[in-house]
């Protein structure tokens, strides 16, 4: 167990330097965006002064570096700052906005994982069969569409056709969960789509790679039935890689979802990063892509510490 | 299904006529050839031949299993008076585990890793509905007691890579036992072990065999092993049977020339005597202790090496040898101690060394087959060296890498524009030889170049390697834990235990007794073609009560 702790621990330092990078590059990157707040909502005609005006108001007359240690100074007391646009607190403005995207996000993973994993394996235990083939070219091009055509193809089918879910994804605070869930499916059937296919392909590799091994041999020759073979002695030898994809792929699912939440006008992150850039409001645009970064980097810490627990040889030294 | 008639007294095991097919690309080839053969209750048969003679495929025959990309296209497999090939496979299923049993060549590679010892064992009782996994793990708990594995109540909780290798042989073969099988097929169970390991494991074989009456066929290349093992020999090549018989008759009296030549192999020795030696070692190693990370391995060792000679380092894995190896080459920088080349010391780091003192000293490796890169022609393996040491470009270069595939007797017209893959084991390790010679050293460490290699092409190699030392006078640190090898090729010798050195000096004073006892230990491991070897052999330990590093 030590050396986990000690790992955690190393990693979340590591995050932290991650995090801070992040910061930085965001910053410089937005600070040469072309115009800014004052001239976004001040317009193309605002006088000279006014917009100095409105830019005092705002604090950006003040230079960029003076700008990024006040707001990092912010950040470490766990105070994001205002939205420069609607003077609201960016940690409220955020919370729900998250809270959603995390739905969404766990609704699409609760569907695409399980199938996921079992195409991968059910691809693997019948290889090279037609089975195998049809479910390789079905994934292959899901996962070659862009995500906002496979939504608009879903919509069409799905809302505009037979009118069963839909097309916007509209819910508020006080949607009761079921409905939630099914308003929110078919973002999340898009999702599923563009995600699937890598999971599934990986699962029935790191199985079909195992299958060569000897001990799938010895298991073999004990007289083990097929299903037995696959997810007793060939399944939790994968788990290493599968738990990485897996996880891989429910971080893009959180912070891939800007065109599936704009698509749907889901009342997302991704919803709302899109708006702040286009607004230049700076702190909330921080505020969210360092969120984003600390999913990833928390959830690459978690698929390590799964693949130790799931590997004897690490998790019981000789 | 039609049940065949059972016939009374009818063998245990039957094969007729029995063929088999690889794939290999897109064609069929065939491996095995026509084979008959006859196992009675309670016997054991030894399948005997070098690598690719289908003894492993027609082992895995006799469960009625067939190894992905190979078929069985003709022949028989009655088994008790069922022919396994004509079964369902359900059918066919509901007789492995349970009537025969399998033990693999490598327990550390066929246990699985992820799950304990015992619920591998239970799982074949359990899953074929003969024990209640609780009865399961009472027998193993048994079972593991007459195997003699320490602490048996417990080992069986202990994952895969929590236990050595010798144990974890034991353990298959206690899993083998599982249901109490009518034949265990045993596929060269001891080859991955160290000779006093080897020993105990035949030992409880053996006993097992006896006890449960249980008939076996004993796979393996090792005629010394055999000869203890098997009532009777079948010598296999090209997935033929050269010769059948019984182990006694067949050991003193072989008819077939090539089984005549097995056993002729051990008979090579050392042409001529070492040189005197200089009064500056070429190479010496001073009080050199080393460590991976915390883990020491080497403890204090000193040793020469002169021009001309060659020593040769022996111990089981773990004893340090190959790490002495990688201290001397510069792959590890030792903690305290250091190499002298031609008395000057070399720097601890192969990083710091110029290319001429890295060009001194080469090394060949057992594994041919990995250390050699294969998307190369043999052409550009043998003349990076060539260029990157001696700065031969062009013709010159193309012209010295004929000789050197002159050299090791392989045509050049033949091999030069070859990759390794078209190449058999053999022919790859010579081309590992030539890389070394192109850097024209004085000193090569050859690590157990020939552990990888049948008999008969090992024994080519070491006659090629000492008529090199004789043409070029170089010196060889021959890294191995066969002692057959260490008879016939060194001058000096170094016994390795945990990383220090039990016994050093010249090949006669080290193979005549007053031995220290772990010397001892180790000489005696070493099968013998006497078929009564192993009786005496453990006998006499009775009296001496030595115990194995293993145990």
């Amino acid at each position: 167990m030590g050396t986990i702790l000690k790992l955690i621990a190393k990693r979340l330092a590591t995050g932290l330097v991650v995090l801070w990078l992040v910061s930085l590059i965001i910053f410089s990157g937005l600070e040469f965006l072309p115009g800014d707040l004052a001239q976004e909502i001040l317009g193309q005609s605002a006088t000279p002064e006014s917009l100095a005006a409105f830019r005092k108001e705002l604090g950006l007359d003040q230079p960029m570096h003076t700008r990024y240690l006040k707001w990092l100074g912010g950040v470490f007391h766990g105070d994001f700052g205002k939205s420069l646009s609607n003077q609201r607190q960016i940690s409220e403005l955020i919370g729900v906005r998250f809270a959603n995207t995390m739905f969404l996000a766990s609704l699409a993973a609760i569907i695409a994982v399980p199938i996921a994993l079992t195409l991968g394996i059910l691809a693997a235990l019948y290889r090279n069969t037609f089975f195998d083939r049809l479910i390789n070219v079905l994934t292959l091009s899901s996962i070659s569409f862009p995500e906002f055509f496979i939504a608009y193809i879903l919509i069409y089918l799905f809302s505009v056709k037979i009118n069963f879910f839909p097309s916007l994804a509209n819910i508020s605070p006080d949607t009761p969960l079921w409905d939630r869930v099914y308003i929110c499916l078919l973002p999340a059937m898009t999702l599923t789509l563009v995600v699937v296919a890598h999971m599934m392909r990986l699962t029935r590799a790191s199985i079909i790679n195992l299958l060569a091994s000897p001990y799938i041999e010895m298991a073999k020759l004990k007289g083990l039935k097929k299903a037995r073979i696959i997810l007793y002695h060939a399944l939790p030898n994968a788990l290493a890689p599968i738990i990485n994809v897996v996880v891989l792929n429910l971080a893009y699912l959180i912070v891939g979802v800007v065109i599936v939440e704009v698509v749907f006008v889901y009342p997302g992150l991704g919803q709302l990063i899109v708006d702040s850039v286009q607004k230049r409001d700076m702190p909330v645009v921080q505020a969210c892509s360092l969120i984003f970064a600390a999913t990833y980097v928390l959830l690459n810490l978690t698929a390590d510490i799964l693949s130790i627990i799931t590997n004897p040889r690490m998790l019981y030294p000789k | 299904m039609t049940s065949p008639k059972k016939k009374e007294n009818h063998p245990l095991l039957k094969i007729t006529g029995l063929h088999i097919e690889g794939q290999s690309d897109d064609a069929w080839i065939p491996i095995v050839k026509g084979v008959d053969l006859t196992l009675d209750r309670g016997q054991v048969l030894g399948l005997i031949g070098e690598s690719g003679a289908g003894k492993s495929t027609i082992g895995l025959a006799a469960m009625g299993y067939a190894q992905p990309g190979c078929r069985i296209t003709a022949g028989e497999i009655w088994f008790d008076g069922v022919d396994l090939r004509e079964l369902r496979r359900r059918e066919r299923r509901s007789f492995r585990g349970v009537r025969i049993a399998y033990v693999a060549q490598s327990a550390a590679a066929s246990f699985n890793p992820a799950h304990k010892l015992i619920d591998q064992f239970s799982e074949i009782p359990v899953e074929h509905g003969v024990h209640s996994r609780a009865d399961a793990e009472a027998d193993a708990i048994d079972l593991f007691t007459r195997l003699q594995m320490p602490s048996p109540e417990t080992i069986g909780y202990r994952y895969p890579h929590q236990v050595s290798g010798g144990q974890l042989q034991r353990a298959m073969t206690a899993m083998a036992l599982s249901c109490r099988p009518d034949l265990i097929i045993f596929d060269e169970p001891t080859t991955a072990l160290d000779v006093t390991t080897q020993i105990e494991v035949l030992a409880t074989i053996r006993d097992i065999v006896e006890q449960f009456n249980t008939a076996a066929i004993y796979i393996t290349h090792d005629l010394a092993v055999v000869a203890q093992m098997a009532d009777k020999i079948i010598v296999l090549r090209y997935g033929e049977i050269v010769e059948a018989a019984n182990t006694r008759i067949m050991l003193s009296d072989p008819r077939e020339d090539y089984t005549k030549s097995l056993w002729a192999v051990r008979s090579f020795k050392k042409t001529a005597a070492a040189p005197e030696p200089e009064p500056v070692p070429l190479c010496k190693v001073e009080h050199v202790t080393a460590a991976y990370g915390d883990e020491p391995v080497l403890h204090d060792i000193s040793f020469e090496i002169h021009k001309g000679h060659t020593v040769a380092v022996v111990g089981e894995s773990g004893s340090g040898k190959s790490t002495a190896a990688r201290v001397i080459t510069g792959l590890l920088p030792p903690l305290k101690g250091q190499v002298l080349y031609k008395g000057d010391p070399l720097p601890p780091d192969y990083r710091h060394r110029t290319k001429d003192q890295l060009r001194q000293v080469q090394m060949i490796y057992q594994m041919a087959d990995t250390a050699l890169n294969p998307r190369q022609h043999i052409r550009d393996i043998i003349g990076r060296p060539l260029a990157f040491y001696l700065g031969m470009r062009g013709a010159k270069k193309e012209a010295r890498i004929r000789e050197l595939l002159d050299l090791i007797e392989l045509e050049p017209d033949a091999f030069i524009g070859r990759l390794p893959g078209e190449l058999s084991g053999g022919q790859k390790q010579r081309i590992c030889i030539a890389r070394a010679l192109a850097a024209e050293p004085e000193f090569i460490i050859c690590d157990e170049v020939t552990s990888a290699l049948d008999q008969l092409v090992a024994e080519g190699i070491l006659r090629l390697l000492d008529r090199l030392q004789q043409e070029l006078s170089l010196a060889f640190m021959f890294i191995t834990h066969d002692l057959a090898t260490v008879k016939a090729i060194a001058d000096e010798v170094i016994v390795m235990l945990q990383g220090e050195i039990v016994e050093q000096g010249s090949k006669i004073s080290i193979f005549s007794p007053p031995h220290p006892e772990y010397t001892e230990l180790l000489l005696s491991s070493v099968p013998e073609m006497d078929p009564d070897w192993l009786d005496k052999t453990l006998e006499e330990r009775k009296h001496l009560s030595i115990k194995s590093a293993d145990q």
